[in-house]
């Protein structure tokens, strides 16, 4: 059977840097793929590559077993994608930015409620993006997350900015999606505590 | 897991799309204002320092108005795809299960809304103040119609090419203006033949054709634009 995710000789250009070679790897349900090495060495990039926006120089990434490019319309409502940049307008609220979103993707608007308050959001809903806090901003692309109906999340840097309770909070928020069948490719520097499979990748 | 079927339709993407927009306009009215008011401005002006000649307002009004809008539409498209870069949006709509040609549509369908519809509800007001005659205003709200459209959809494709630099405004302008050229030249003479009495047809025509042209081909340059830009 093939792999949900996987990594086939894949070689990453940065510039004129070559900052990935050759890499080879699998992910299956219920696993992480753990994107680690210092500043500058291709961490974001390869996540950028997984998520299709932009083309390898060599290889492919093949999801169930089919290159993601042939068929990268159906790939991407299978991706969610949370990285340093919220995503969402400054200038509108959570509820306006939520319902934009929900005319993109599919989102379960019925979990809106219980999302909101498990982030402890609730009370902010009708405040402009632009008012909130560096942590509750990233609370606020959670959502995004966990609102969405798609099996793989690819994560850059998702403690950032979070405090404790934050940070425990995105840890759990993994272990649910992982046990609901879902895969999560994460770039951090933080360790992330979970019981479930890890497959590493060290960049150097 | 699949969620093929609870993927929203493409309208419900678009219409999405357009309503945020707009509603980004509505909360930062400077944005919209700003253009609608240096097309108002050069206008007005003109006709104080020329003087108050009627044969010689006529004779340059429709230039005028017509290079006028063209700056205006230009002055706006600068910022189309840069907060969307900046604060990730972009790689949100360009990873949504939506096609990007058609998310990119939205985008110049909600610039038009926003900036040259403005101007062509305007344009009445211009066309007093050259002292041109009342039939005018009918041929010269048409052809803004197709001009400014066409020009929300061909600016989309340099928006999006100069989106990642930091000093695009330049580059953008030298991308457009050939491909506006043809606009502003039938814009400009269909009203002054409109002013003369003339028949107008031929200029509405082929402003019409233009704009569907631009509305059919622009969507994929700015899509695969985008792609290229936010690599």
């Amino acid at each position: 059977m093939s792999h949900l995710l996987s990594s086939h000789a894949l070689s990453l250009l940065r510039g004129d840097r070559c900052l990935v070679r050759d890499l080879d790897f699998a992910l299956d349900g219920g696993e992480i793929l753990l994107v680690e090495g210092p500043n500058g060495s291709g961490k974001t990039t390869l996540l950028r590559a997984i998520a299709g926006l932009m083309e390898p120089e060599q290889g492919e990434l093949r999801w169930h077993g089919k290159p993601i490019h042939e068929n990268y319309q159906s790939y991407r409502a299978d991706i969610a994608w949370l990285a340093h940049l919220i995503g969402f307008k400054y200038d509108l609220n959570l509820l306006e930015n939520l319902a934009f979103e929900s005319g993109l993707r599919a989102t379960d608007r019925s979990r809106t409620e219980s999302v909101l308050q498990r982030l402890g959001l609730q009370k902010l809903v009708t405040l402009p993006l632009r008012s909130l806090s560096a942590g509750q901003q990233r609370r606020v692309a959670l959502a995004r997350m966990l609102l969405a109906t798609a099996p793989l999340w690819i994560l850059d840097e998702p403690l950032t900015n979070l405090d404790a309770a934050g940070q425990s909070l995105v840890t759990e928020l993994i272990a649910g999606h992982l046990a609901g069948g879902g895969a999560c490719v994460i770039a951090s520097h933080q360790p992330i505590a979970t019981s479930a499979t890890v497959r590493q990748v060290l960049l150097k | 897991m699949s969620h093929a079927n609870d993927i929203p339709g493409l309208w419900q993407g678009f219409s999405s799309l357009v309503r945020r927009e707009v509603l980004l306009a509505w909360k930062r009215p400077g944005d919209v204002l700003n253009p609608l008011v240096f097309f108002a401005m050069v206008s007005t002006l003109f006709p104080l320092a020329v003087g108050q000649s009627e044969q010689q307002l006529q004779f340059s009004a429709p230039g005028l108005v017509w290079v006028a809008a063209l700056l205006a539409t230009l002055l706006s498209l600068n910022s189309l795809f840069v907060s969307d870069y900046e604060d990730g949006s972009l790689d949100q709509l360009i990873l949504s299960p939506q096609p990007l040609p058609m998310l990119a549509l939205a985008k110049s369908v909600a610039h038009w809304l926003v900036s040259g519809l403005p101007l062509i509800l305007v344009s009445p007001l211009i066309a007093f103040s050259f002292k041109m005659p009342s039939s005018v205003i009918g041929v010269m709200a048409l052809t803004l119609l197709f001009g400014t459209m066409s020009l929300s959809l061909l600016g989309a494709i340099g928006a999006a090419l100069t989106v990642g630099l930091h000093r695009g405004t330049a580059l953008l302008s030298l991308l457009i203006l050939p491909l506006a050229m043809p606009i502003l030249i039938f814009g400009a003479r269909t009203v002054s033949l409109a002013a003369a009495g003339d028949t107008t047809t031929a200029g509405v025509y082929f402003l019409a054709a233009y704009c569907m042209l631009a509305l059919t081909l622009a969507p994929f340059a700015t899509a695969a634009a985008l792609r290229i830009s936010n690599e």
